[in-house]
């Protein structure tokens, strides 16, 4: 059994949050041997959920990894925050090529390794929802459906908020974007557009599939290691607030991606083989209207007049998802 | 005539929205203007610039502000940043935000160049005072129309009016009244002689 | 109607004015202004009978504008860097179908390294995609080339692709006269498809040809591309007499009358040359500038008569080919004299400002003889840094042959 060093010292024990945990429960970032592969210092904004997403999946991958990991970068906010000329943010073999062609990359640098006998380097790949769900989807189909040697990690805010906030096709509907603004009768992103990208990557049945959010980092973190675990085509979805393109307070980002799952809006679950395996059931369901009061991108469905009607319809989504996956709390026996 | 002014500030703090509206604010006066951002890949928070032209003449060119009459400094921790002050002439202006007096950012070192007249304004006071939220620049327009008496405060107002239409009347209306008190402010505080270090 | 507007917008209320049917576009710095304005017009009901198409890629944005090309509707896009690159396959498609549509680039520098600042690289790598090209000196021209693009294209079938510095014009805020709506109409008549899937007339668009035809099938092709000059000139001519200025064309000669040195630009950084041609010529020199408007076909003879008297020529490339050299420059090479000297120069690559005290100086240094004329010259170009980077490449190769 490893030790850690303690750094912390209070109420006369050594006993801090999850220090009171064996040290295999604990989280990856609790531990003074973090690999901290994305280092302080990079120009995300305050508050920014990709950035605290990234690195927990980054550094309890180098921990599964045992530190022998490649990264593969798409275009996108953590492209552009971590790298700014002459700085780069990265202590890991870090690549960026283009914003459609991560997975491919990864793909290719996959089967180097392979080709040079260094099959004890991992790949993860990283890319904004956009680089996943929109321009990126064909190559990420081609490497699920390879079945490569890939954990893909879809950072989804749920829009490009690195051009400024426009629309993809993991944009909620009712959200204004800066190209589905609600103008007249509008209201905002329209329903019955967009994807979920979790269902299609199972629909390739490759072993692993799993969505998970910032308000649960142990979670975060024993997916991607669930994932390294395993080896061929692996996709991970997490959803990571962004303060400036939701119009949330950036105190408020672990809070909103919270009640973006106990709303039912964006369910958590694992997949194996096109399966569904576990889902992490709602605790304290709450309407979705407290998740939406949060966020600019909503702030025309309340007030006067508002849209009743369509917070109602955005309800209707989250309980089928809710019963689609079996979140419901009350089922529970 | 002419009047080059470039505005430094962080992004969030409506740096670019300044440049625009004293451009369309001159050009309501019947001058010719062009505001031009210059922008970064930069997050909220990071430093930002605009330049903003003002000319009796029509303007062609496109470039970048290298040598402004006038700075407009947003948040004063940029002052330690040589880009900010890079191109002033000797007998350039500098306007910053701040509640803290002149003598007290000589004494913090945040005062080089001799020569240029330094005007200070607490724009995030006032305008948590009118908005309830420290955005400067609206104040800071105002100020840069007083100071200059080149903008008068109807052709500002008619800049804040429709850059704001969509925000509802309120808030336009704070804004209008947010620029007149920075512009009736420095008129009153630099009367009577440049404030000159 | 004057007003000062940011250039972006502007561009997007004149599109919207030229009434197009579909406008399917991707997000990309700088064109994001331009197609998000346009997706608020179409949500405001202020284009009506208009389809705003939120793609999944640049490659789908231009494929849906082929589509809506070839089904009869007027079709626009916008685009600029790695978009114009993601477009590539479907570009040379479109002109090849001879499917009219138009396409507005704010031009930024080509990846990699990434940036996302002005340089004309973008739409220089599609020269031979067979679209026409027009570049923007201005945000007024800006506005005035998208009215006569739609013209053009539809006149000619073909698709057209009107260009505007990135940031520099698409975000500067300045006194632009949008064409007003009647204007527009009573200049653009309503698009009438030369050939269009119409299920009463059956047509197929896009067979496979053989080497038996495909030689001619291209000759054709070129040979409507070079005839495309004389109605560039008509158009610009037209549209001067509708709106009472002078925009588009396929050259802007400014000043060059008994010049001794003439610079050859493309874009924006035409407004500051003039203001440094201004202030040269009141020093006593005899300096003009020439700015290319159509550069796409290549206006050959009109080049060579503006600059035959001209001794010495400068060239300022905001693109370069790499393992190559130039490539305007190329352009003007062949259109002057074999006594000309060509100041073949690189500069303002990837956002690094243009000026007027680095053309001033440019232009001084040309004179005083201090630019080669037969290389391709890095004008603006930290040579300490270049210096230092080469010391050390050379210090790590190994030599050649191993140990020796
Ligand atoms: C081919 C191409 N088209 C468009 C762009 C412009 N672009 C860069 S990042 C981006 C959006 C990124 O969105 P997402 O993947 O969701 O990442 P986020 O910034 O939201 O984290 C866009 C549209 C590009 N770089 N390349
Ligand atoms: S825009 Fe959003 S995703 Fe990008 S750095 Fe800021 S908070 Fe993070
Ligand atoms: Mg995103």
């Amino acid at each position: 059994m490893s030790t850690t060093p303690l750094k912390l010292y209070q109420v006369g024990t050594f006993a801090a949050g999850n220090r009171l945990l064996d040290p295999d429960e604990r989280t990856v970032q609790s531990s003074t041997q973090r690999a901290s592969s994305i280092t302080s210092g990079h120009r995300a904004c305050r508050g920014c959920g990709e950035a605290l997403a990234a690195r927990v999946v980054m550094d309890a991958a180098m921990r599964a990894a045992g530190g022998r990991l490649v990264t593969v970068n798409a275009t996108g906010c953590l492209e552009v925050f971590s790298t700014p000329f002459p700085e780069s943010a990265w202590q890991v073999p870090w690549l960026h090529s283009l914003f459609g062609n991560a997975a491919a990359v990864a793909s290719g640098v996959a089967a180097a390794m392979r080709a040079t006998g260094r099959d004890d380097v991992r790949v993860l790949a990283q890319a904004g929802d956009g680089g996943t769900v929109d321009i990126g989807l064909g190559c990420l189909s081609g490497m699920f459906e390879r079945n490569d040697d890939v954990l893909f990690v879809c950072y989804d805010n749920q829009g490009y908020m690195n051009t400024g906030v426009q629309r993809s096709g993991a944009t909620p509907a009712g959200a204004s974007t800066a190209n589905t603004r609600p103008m007249g009768a509008g209201i905002g992103n329209a329903f019955g557009t967009g994807k979920s990208l979790p269902r299609i990557a199972m629909a390739h049945e490759i072993p692993y599939v799993a969505t998970a959010t910032i308000a649960d980092l142990h979670d975060l973190e024993a997916k991607v290691e669930a994932a390294m675990a395993l080896h061929g085509a692996r996709y991970l979805h997490v959803l990571v607030p962004c303060p400036l393109g939701w119009g949330s307070d950036p105190s408020d980002t672990v809070r909103v991606a919270r009640l973006a799952t106990q709303s039912g809006l964006f369910p958590v679950f694992e997949a194996e083989h096109g399966t569904v395996t576990r889902v992490a059931r709602i605790r304290r369901r709450v309407p979705v209207e407290e998740y939406l009061r949060l966020q600019a991108r909503f702030r025309h469905l309340f007030g006067e007049p508002g849209r009743p009607d369509v917070v109602a319809a955005l309800q209707a989504q989250a309980d089928r998802d809710i019963a689609r996956f079996g979140l419901d709390p009350e089922e529970e026996s | 005539m002419k009047l080059d002014v470039r505005i430094h500030g962080r992004g969030g703090q409506g740096v670019v929205t300044a440049a625009e509206l004293l451009s369309v604010a001159a050009f309501e006066q019947g001058l010719h203007a062009q505001a031009l951002p210059s922008f970064g890949s930069e997050r909220t928070g990071a430093p930002v610039t605009a330049s903003c032209r003002i000319s009796d003449l029509p303007i062609r060119s496109h470039d970048p502000i290298s040598q402004p009459d006038l700075l407009v400094v947003q948040d004063l921790t940029l002052l330690r940043d040589p880009v900010v002050m890079a191109g002033l002439p000797e007998d350039g202006t500098v306007v910053v935000n701040t509640n803290r007096d002149l003598a007290d950012l000589v004494h913090g070192g945040l005062v080089v160049g001799p020569a240029q007249r330094w005007v200070t304004i607490p724009a995030n006071d006032l305008s948590r005072q009118l908005l309830g939220r420290p955005v400067p620049n609206t104040a800071l327009v105002g100020a840069v129309a007083g100071m200059t008496d080149l903008l008068s405060p109807e052709a500002v107002a008619t800049a804040i009016r429709r850059r704001f239409a969509g925000l509802g009347e309120e808030i336009a209306e704070a804004n209008v009244r947010l620029a007149e008190q920075a512009r009736d402010l420095v008129m009153t505080t630099t009367a009577g002689g440049d404030v000159r270090c | 109607m004057l007003r000062q507007v940011e250039g972006s917008r502007a561009v997007a209320e004149t599109v919207a004015r030229c009434r197009p049917h579909v406008v399917a576009a991707y997000p990309i710095s700088p064109q994001t202004h331009i197609v998000e304005a346009l997706s608020e017009l179409v949500g405001s009901g202020d284009l009506t009978a208009c389809e705003y198409l939120t793609v999944e890629s640049e490659f789908g944005a231009l494929s849906a504008c082929i589509g809506a090309s070839a089904a009869g509707a007027r079709a626009y896009t916008a685009t600029a860097s790695q978009g114009i690159l993601f477009m590539a396959e479907a570009l040379p498609n479109a002109s090849g179908l001879g499917l009219p549509m138009v396409m507005t680039v704010a031009n930024r520098a080509l990846g990699a390294p990434i940036n996302i600042w002005n340089d004309h690289s973008d739409a220089l790598s599609q020269r031979d995609a067979g679209w026409l090209m027009l570049f923007a000196s201005s945000n007024q021209e800006a506005v005035d080339l998208h009215v006569q693009a739609f013209a053009l294209a539809e006149r000619l079938s073909l698709p057209v692709m009107v260009c505007m510095d990135g940031f520099v014009l698409t975000h500067a805020v300045e006194e632009i006269d949008v064409p007003g709506q009647d204007e527009v109409d009573a200049f653009l008549p309503p698009f009438r498809a030369r050939q269009w899937l119409d299920p009463d007339e059956p047509v197929t668009i896009g067979a496979m040809v053989g080497p038996e035809a495909f030689t001619e099938v291209k000759y054709l092709m070129a040979h409507r591309q070079l005839r495309a000059l004389d109605d560039v000139s008509q158009v610009a001519r037209d549209f001067a007499a509708a709106f009472g200025r002078d925009s588009g064309g396929l050259l802007r000669p400014y000043r060059t009358a008994d010049a001794d040195v003439v610079v050859v630009a493309l874009g924006s950084v035409l407004g500051s040359l003039a203001d440094v041609v201004d202030e040269l010529r009141d020093e006593g020199l005899a300096v003009g500038a020439l700015g290319v408007t159509c550069y796409r076909p290549w206006p050959l003879d009109e080049v060579r008569r503006a600059l035959r008297e001209v001794p010495r020529v400068v060239v300022l490339n905001r693109a370069f080919a790499v393992g190559s050299g130039s490539i305007l420059g190329q352009d003007v090479r062949l259109s002057v004299p074999a006594a000309t000297k060509v100041h073949d120069v690189v500069l303002g690559l990837g956002g690094r400002p243009l000026t007027h005290d680095v053309l001033r100086r440019l232009v001084l240094d040309v004179v005083a003889g201090q630019v080669g004329s037969d290389t391709l010259t890095f004008y603006d170009l930290d040579h300490q840094r270049v210096a230092t980077e080469l010391a050390r490449e050379l210090a790590d190769v190994p030599s050649a042959g191993g140990a020796s």
